[in-house]
């Protein structure tokens, strides 16, 4: 199979690689660049359990094209952290019991930090809208609701 | 959270340490920072790709299978029927001898519901693996095929599975698995009113996130390490030894965090294939089922039929009850012979009944085969029994809480299968229910006890 050069930004850190032409960019993080953190649940668009940032915009990374992410900044759920210190998101998904399993997490955590990035201090509307498109079969999803309003808060609090 | 202290205050020693307490989980920090590993979340060098080509019928005679131009298609590495399983026919719960194997790996003769496995291709990628897929050509001399379990145990219904001889299972106490108790012809004669109700429900799939799947790779030593989501280790691993006539110790079977499973991932479906297919090519195979077969092709909750007929006095005492409950298992045992009798046990419900006689039966049809999903053979009887339990108070003018509380088991009462009550709580539970929802319930009730004066 033919392969393409691709070349971007991973959580602050260059990468290059070789991917099959074609290849999703869910594919190319997860089999070549070895960030497993994306999860495929469906490959067709419909759980949410690959979002990623791609220049800061939500991304279903099982419907990317990894060539087309060349000179983009892609962010992952293993790119949160900075310096060994959770994202608020992470410590209030910790401190709310907000994962089960754990498989939607990564995921759900991406599609929130979406949401505050524009919206810091969003209502619940618009966190039920902005985790409208990820799947989580075990909790319920109301822990994940107050999950990220309470992250919401921490961070409003930090910023004053 | 609150601990309610006051209930079996004098049984209990006050010194509990976690009951009440909030801890964090374990596995939390892994889950949050991408750091948590499942089974697919590993990348081995020269991988295959494994495809399953499924039968599009419900219930089929195989002709032929023609596999030659699957084979000639670009990056194909291997491509497996029935041949090529040691031993191809099994069922799950022959290690605790419930049998008789029942069940293909991969179809030979026979399809016996829409979807069975009939040829692996396998391929250095998805995408090959798929286009060869298409390739292979299978004929098939459909036959007719049963879908509902009252046709399925007419006279003149086609045989789903030869394995059996009959369209249901064959109990050691005969063809349903019984209980009975006293006598429930005499109870319903005594009743004052009688009810008898039947309760339907739908096959219901766990759709967990993460799809059923494995990787198997060969360690170059004829012994095999599987990365596995399955749900049953033991189960996993000795089936596939026995479906591959190799003994336990070649077989390294590697779990982990889970990605959803509510009982879809207890059957063993991947592994055994996977391991054959990793072994008879010298390379890591993985095989992952598509959202598309994870929800078609994954066992189910098995749908069901309850009939339930009671005698009730108008006091609120129940005093006979009489089920007939019927678990389709699909076109295999699987978990369903285990599920139908877990329900005979179960019908009384916590409701200490006198008289009562209960029958389940386990019955195959052409569907997809069901099998566990959480609290199989009990769940749906007591979605039945909890309906039932609302009308008879309806039907005596009985308030429903009350109703349940006259009938509540206490301990020392002896339940339909012989099992003295030991530990009973619903009394209490229901106290508290009625409390923390202000509903109200007469003090005689209020003051009963599941222990005291039994």
């Amino acid at each position: 199979m033919p392969k393409v050069p691709v070349q971007f930004t991973l959580n602050g850190e260059e990468k290059a690689e070789f991917v099959d032409s074609g290849a999703t960019l869910l594919k190319a993080l997860r089999d070549k660049i070895g960030d497993h953190s994306p999860k495929g649940g469906c490959h067709q668009g419909t759980c949410g359990a690959c979002s990623v940032l791609v220049d800061g915009e939500l991304k279903l990374s099982c419907l990317v094209l990894a060539e087309t992410c060349q000179g983009a900044s892609v962010t992952t759920a293993a790119g949160l952290a900075e310096n060994g210190v959770l994202h608020p998101l992470q410590r209030a998904f910790i401190d709310g019991f907000a994962a089960q399993c754990g498989f939607c997490t990564p995921g759900m955590l991406m599609a929130a930090k979406s949401l505050l990035d524009r919206v810091p201090n969003p209502t619940r509307d618009d966190v039920v809208e902005a985790i409208s498109g990820n799947i989580c079969r075990c909790t319920g999803y109301e822990p994940i609701i107050q999950a990220v309003l309470t992250a919401a808060r921490a961070n409003s609090q930090n910023a004053a | 959270m609150k601990l309610a202290k006051e209930y079996f205050a004098d049984q209990r020693q006050d010194d509990l340490n976690e009951l009440g307490q909030s801890r964090q989980r374990s596995d939390v920090p892994g889950h949050v920072t991408g750091k948590t590993a499942y089974f697919a979340d590993r990348n081995f060098p020269g991988m295959l790709y494994l495809k399953m080509v499924r039968s599009p019928h419900h219930h089929a005679r195989i002709r032929g299978i023609d596999v030659s131009e699957a084979e000639k298609h670009p990056g194909v590495a291997r491509v497996l029927t029935s041949k090529d399983i040691p031993h191809n026919v099994y069922t799950i719960l022959i290690l605790i001898q419930v049998g008789p194997e029942d069940e293909q790996v991969l179809a030979e003769d026979k399809v016996r519901w829409k979807g069975e496995a009939v040829v692996a291709v396998l391929a250095d990628s998805e995408r090959a693996a798929s286009e060869a897929a298409a390739k292979v050509r299978i004929d098939y001399e459909v036959l007719p095929a049963v879908f509902d379990m009252e046709q399925a145990l007419a006279p003149g219904a086609p045989l789903v599975n030869e394995y059996h001889g009959q369209n249901h299972y064959m109990y050691d106490s005969g063809a349903s698995r019984k209980v009975r108790f006293g006598d429930v012809e005499k109870g319903f004669a005594e009743a004052d009113h009688i009810l008898e109700q039947t309760y339907l429900s739908s096959p219901i799939e766990q759709a967990p996130t993460e799809t059923t799947g494995c990787i198997a790779v060969p360690e170059g030593n004829d012994r095999y390490t599987c990365y596995t989501n399955t749900q049953a280790m033991f189960f996993t691993l000795d089936n596939t030894s026995i479906i591959l006539q190799m003994p336990g110790h070649k077989l390294h079977m590697v779990g982990g965090t889970v990605g959803g499973g509510f009982g879809g991932k207890v059957d063993v479906t991947v592994e055994p294939i996977a391991i054959l297919a990793a072994k008879l090519t010298g390379r890591p195979v993985s095989f992952i089922y598509s959202r598309q077969e994870e929800m078609q092709i994954s066992s189910p909750r098995a749908a069901e039929k309850i009939v339930i007929k009671d005698g009730v006095m108008k006091d609120g005492r129940l005093v006979a009850r009489k089920v007939t409950g019927y678990t389709d298992a699909g076109a295999y045992s699987r978990h369903s012979p285990y599920g139908a009798q877990k329900g005979a046990a179960h019908y009384p419900g916590p409701y200490t009944v006198p008289n009562v006689s209960v029958d389940t039966w386990c019955v195959y049809t052409n569907r997809t085969p069901s099998s566990a999903m959480r609290g199989f053979g009990v769940t749906i009887a007591d979605f039945a029994l909890e309906v039932q339990m609302d009308k008879l108070a309806r039907l005596i003018g009985m308030d429903p809480l009350e109703f349940r509380f006259i009938n509540a088991y206490r301990d020392g009462d002896m339940k339909a299968h012989r099992q003295k009550t030991e530990g009973a709580a619903l009394i209490e539970c229901m106290q508290e229910a009625a409390r923390v929802s202000n509903w109200p319930v007469a003090d005689r009730y209020m003051k009963m006890s599941s222990y005291e004066g039994t």
